[in-house]
């Protein structure tokens, strides 16, 4: 059971909507992943083509919790705005804090990520920011009072994998609230090792939207971040450095 | 009347008094949009009683796919 703050989930796999090929085959992913949180982005319509379909529309909104994010932010007053756009809908409370500090990497700026995050959390929202993997600002923001971390694994839409497993894993040993690891995932074998490294849950977009068969990719995130998941809980064995047998060294037939 | 729309300039007929007829003009009442007016954010409840005026800076912003 993944629990945010007053929310609680039994699929570990929060999937982004953006850059799919088609409605269709999109609305199959996000079946066949089993996702109950849906991120989304807050943008101006075009008000003069109101039959342009809408993916929201299509979507059974009681089977899902929406988790928009504040994507296009540069500031913490700009996130703030977006945050209660979002909020004024109806549809949602929970927030994913997103301020992009750099347009090469997609970083997010820390001072501007925490100040978010603090005016947001006053504000009663339930709040997920998404952050670089630094291990202080992590305990920071839980400190704040967020009620999950989500560290990146490599940069947005890089599908570059974690590149940094010792931060996660020590941001995943200190914090007590959930910790979602969110943007850089690139297979299945990443979502697995992140679950693998006692992550809460794993946040991915690309990595499925942009897929040759973005169904297939969702079904196998799924597998895999369920695996992973049953793998940390199972606790691995220790790495040893040489061999021992399986098999017994007794009642060898050729001794 | 003319009004700045999603940060344009936006000329609508004069039947189009409040927020509500705003919507209803331009066929997203059944939408899930939400209006900011003048930099401030409305509730659904207010829409039908926000009297518009030349000028008004009006934001109409939905969900778009995103991760």
């Amino acid at each position: 059971m993944l629990k945010i703050g007053s929310y609680e989930f039994t699929s570990r796999l929060l999937l982004g909507t953006g850059k799919y090929p088609n409605f269709d085959i999109q609305k199959e992913a996000v079946n066949v992943s089993g996702t109950e949180i849906l991120t989304f982005s807050v943008r101006r319509m075009n008000i003069f083509d109101p039959s342009q379909p809408n993916f929201l529309e299509k979507l059974d909104l009681k089977k899902y919790t929406l988790l928009p994010n504040t994507a296009g932010a540069k500031t913490a007053q700009e996130a703030v705005r977006i945050a209660k756009l979002a909020n004024a809908s109806g549809l949602c409370n929970m927030i994913k804090v997103e301020v992009i500090g750099c347009q090469k990497t997609l970083l997010p700026d820390p001072i501007e990520t925490l100040k978010a995050s603090e005016e947001l959390l006053k504000e009663g929202f339930t709040v997920l920011p998404y952050t670089s993997d630094d291990v202080l600002l992590a305990r920071r923001l839980e400190e704040l009072g967020c009620h999950a971390i989500m560290p990146g694994a490599s940069p947005i839409g890089s599908g570059q994998g974690i590149i940094n497993p010792l931060n996660l894993s020590f941001i995943i040993e200190e914090a007590n609230v959930p910790v979602i690891i969110d943007a850089g995932i690139g297979t299945p074998s990443d979502a697995a090792i992140a679950m693998e490294l006692g992550a809460d849950g794993v946040l991915l977009n690309t990595a499925v939207s942009g897929a040759s068969d973005p169904v297939k990719m969702a079904l196998a995130m799924k597998l895999a971040i369920e695996a992973g998941r049953l793998g940390f809980e199972a606790g691995r064995i220790p790495k040893k450095r040489y061999a021992t047998a399986s098999s017994p060294a007794e009642g060898m037939i050729f001794s | 009347m003319n009004l700045v729309i999603n940060g344009d300039k936006v000329e609508v007929p004069n039947r189009v008094e409040t927020v509500d007829n705003l919507l209803q003009h331009f066929d997203l009442e059944q939408k899930v949009v939400i209006v900011e007016w003048n930099e401030m954010i409305l509730e659904k409840a207010f829409y039908q009683e926000t009297m518009l005026s030349n000028g008004d800076k009006i934001e109409l912003v939905h969900f778009v796919g995103g991760g």
